[in-house]
């Protein structure tokens, strides 16, 4: 029997094979962007594909994100699986009336007749020390668009996996990347990358007794290493990871919450109008008599993206989430 | 070497990268706007084509004015009439083969229907059943586009898509004059000259976007000049007259066919009718203007051209008319029947696959209508 040498690999080589494999199992797959191609994007993600398969599949375009995602759209009119990338979360925003006006709605408008199957990546989030317009956390303005499937990996092998799902998709995906992963590492075989579960299934990444901690993307590894330290005070997290925050999976966190009782969704995006305040309201509604405590939320402040030098102040950290872990009502259990 | 010695050495050059990338002359517009109707050039046209232009520019022109009477009746929410441009609808339709493709504004359902689609189906938009009733791969139609210029890239994307297929397909996309100053405008005659994508933009200027005329919207020395900043071709061209938009439409679309990259077209029209049935266009504009533009109208001047040259006698005249009121008739008794309307539609096609949380809401609807049709004494009994 052989064994495979299995080395780290990061998330950002995990979506670059993504793409990679993409491209070679379907013609259709046609990559766009600003310097995605004899560059290989400001983040290498797209690094080698114009190489292996020319600038026809993988091209640079003019600097102009509507012109990028509206040629996308006449691109999938006429059959292809445009995969667009958006230089950075907030360079994304000139795309939005296309991505609000026509690639969340064209399915619908024409009853089924013309889907869309348009995958726009957008690194997203802070913590890279990035200035101005470089970090923010956008999700919440997608969310709120109906006709869009918003998805974003926490892991190696989720990034490669939920990136194939979403290409593959018949529905348009805004593929949101969190940025200050991109170099984390994992062990993974590219070469034999595990099956990962269609898009809208949260996961369990770390299972407890306690309470639930509800997350997704850069804020899962910041709530397993709250759920260690947390061992220390007694308390027993679970953590889940959403990985798509549309559709939501209602099922695998209200069966966590009825569990447990107890609840804190984190996230980096702003707490006023956020994510968390439609994950409380969903989980209020349905666990409601299962729970021991409001649901709290640790979110980023409800400011501008802040300079990189004082970033640190504004994203949840560990000690952030602990202290809401805190307030979750236990003096009832002593 | 000293500083000083070091200046006296210095000699300014041109800069090494530059150098002029085209020549602009070519691409620039006529200075006036391109004509073939009450010039020689009208006697070289094909009569038939003629034939053919004018049938559609009644039919066009009946249209019209009954998708306006339906708005009247209630028939219609909203109807942004045509009237005064059919000339241009009906050569943008006409100038396409069957395997290209069009992008048209709000403003074109005549252009979607003289390229085939079924009246009806292309007026759900504004009757409110449905936004698009037809299907647009049935005869490569865009669905009817309300935001500004956003349909343009849709064009460009596709004539790239099809050029990478390779087949010979052009985009024709649609636009007002007030879309011309939307970003996506820019965006896309940006693409489509880099890409050398095979497209034509008609611009059809119609003097006003709603209330607001052209020498608000754009200082520019005509609208097609702004082709040249792009590097393609800008023509110029009398929106009424069809002969000439239909000439004009035909050399861009042979030329974008054969690979010589996209042409921008402003056809100089107006809008003789308010922008909607709910707009009041005289508290904008005066009717000596209005007057001046129905003088130049597109139908009596090609059917001047017709019947001056012996080219249709009161018969064939009274077979188009009476083909136009047909097709008004038909469309009027199919418009006078309320649509069928399935509220269960509303969830159908958000997703590939209806999501749980929208089949909760679905669920949520059927019930409330089951309630209503048990009427609301049994809604009444139902609480207590």
């Amino acid at each position: 029997m052989t064994t495979v040498a299995v080395k780290p690999a990061t998330m950002a080589q995990a979506l670059t094979r993504a793409m990679r494999d993409a491209m070679a199992a379907d013609p259709s797959v046609h990559v766009l962007g600003e310097d995605v191609g004899t560059l290989g994007g400001v983040f290498r993600v797209t690094d080698g594909l114009a190489k292996e398969f020319g600038e026809d599949r993988c091209t640079d375009t003019p600097l102009a994100e509507a012109g990028i995602l509206g040629a996308a759209v006449g691109m999938a009119m006429y059959g292809l699986r445009p995969v667009v990338e958006m230089q950075f979360d907030a360079f994304a925003y000139p795309a939005f009336e296309q991505l609000v006006s026509h690639v969340s709605r064209m399915r619908n408008r024409t009853r089924g007749k013309m889907p869309l199957p348009i995958t726009v990546r957008i690194p997203y989030g802070g913590g890279i020390g990035g200035v101005e317009h470089h970090s923010d956390s956008s999700e919440a303005y997608y969310m709120a668009t109906p006709g869009l499937h918003v998805v974003t990996p926490a892991t190696v092998a989720d990034a490669y996996g939920l990136l194939r799902r979403s290409i593959a998709s018949d529905d348009p995906v805004v593929f949101l990347e969190p940025k200050r992963l991109y170099w984390s590492k994992d062990t993974w075989n590219p070469e034999q990358p595990a099956e990962v579960e269609p898009i809208g299934r949260a996961v369990v990444r770390r299972t407890g007794r306690s309470a639930t901690l509800i997350t997704y993307g850069p804020s899962v590894p910041v709530c397993l290493e709250a759920a260690e330290a947390a061992r220390a005070e007694g308390w027993d997290l679970e953590v889940i990871d959403l990985r798509s925050l549309v559709p939501f999976d209602d099922e695998t966190v209200c069966a966590s919450v009825r569990r447990t009782g107890r609840a804190v969704v984190v996230h980096e995006s702003t707490g006023f109008g956020g994510p968390g305040g439609e994950i409380a309201a969903r989980v209020t509604e349905r666990c409601f008599h299962h729970l021991e405590a409001p649901v709290l939320r640790v979110a980023g402040f409800d400011l501008p993206y802040p300079p990189p030098m004082l970033e640190r102040h504004h994203l949840p950290g560990v000690d952030r989430v602990l202290d809401a872990v805190a307030r979750l009502q236990w003096e009832a259990e002593r | 070497m000293t500083v000083l010695e070091q200046r006296g050495a210095y000699r300014p050059s041109p800069p090494p990268a530059w150098q002029p990338r085209m020549d602009p002359a070519p691409l620039l517009p006529d200075a006036e706007p391109y004509r073939v109707l009450g010039t020689e050039a009208a006697a070289k046209a094909d009569p038939d084509l003629l034939r053919r232009l004018h049938a559609h520019l009644v039919r066009g022109r009946r249209y019209n004015t009954q998708a306006t009477a339906l708005t009247k009746q209630g028939r219609l929410a909203v109807y942004p009439s045509s009237t005064g441009q059919e000339a241009c609808e009906v050569a943008a339709a006409l100038a396409l083969e069957e395997r290209d493709w069009l992008f048209p504004s709000y403003r074109d359902t005549l252009a979607v229907v003289a390229r085939g689609v079924d009246p009806v189906e292309a007026l759900t938009l504004l009757r409110g059943d449905w936004h698009t009733g037809y299907d647009p791969y049935a005869h490569r139609v865009a669905p009817l586009s309300t935001p500004l210029a956003t349909q343009l890239p849709h064009a460009v994307g596709l004539a790239h898509a099809a050029r990478l297929k390779g087949d010979d397909v052009v985009a024709l996309a649609m636009v007002g004059d007030g879309g011309t100053s939307e970003g996506d405008f820019h965006e896309a005659l940006n693409f489509a000259a880099v890409w050398r994508a095979p497209v034509v933009f008609l611009v059809q200027n119609n003097g006003f976007a709603i209330s607001v005329p052209l020498a608000k919207q754009t200082a520019a020395p005509s609208l097609a000049h702004k082709a040249v900043g792009y590097g393609m071709p800008g023509r110029l061209v009398d929106g009424n007259d069809a002969v000439a938009v239909h000439e004009v439409l035909g050399d861009a679309v042979r030329q974008a066919r054969a690979g010589g990259g996209p042409t921008l077209i402003e056809a100089v029209t107006y809008r003789i009718d308010a922008h909607t049935n709910a707009d009041d266009a005289t508290r904008y504009r005066g009717d000596a203007e209005v007057e001046t533009w129905r003088a130049h109208d597109p139908v009596r001047l090609l059917e001047t051209e017709l019947t001056e040259r012996g080219l249709l006698d009161e018969a064939a005249l009274e077979a188009v008319r009476e083909d136009a009121e047909a097709m008004a008739a038909d469309l009027r008794a199919r418009m006078n029947q309320d649509p069928e309307l399935d509220p269960m539609d509303l969830f159908d096609h958000v997703y590939a696959e209806t999501t749980a949380q929208l089949r909760e809401q679905r669920d949520l609807l059927r019930a409330e209508l089951a309630a209503e049709q048990d009427g609301p004494d049994q809604q009444e009994g139902d609480r207590r």
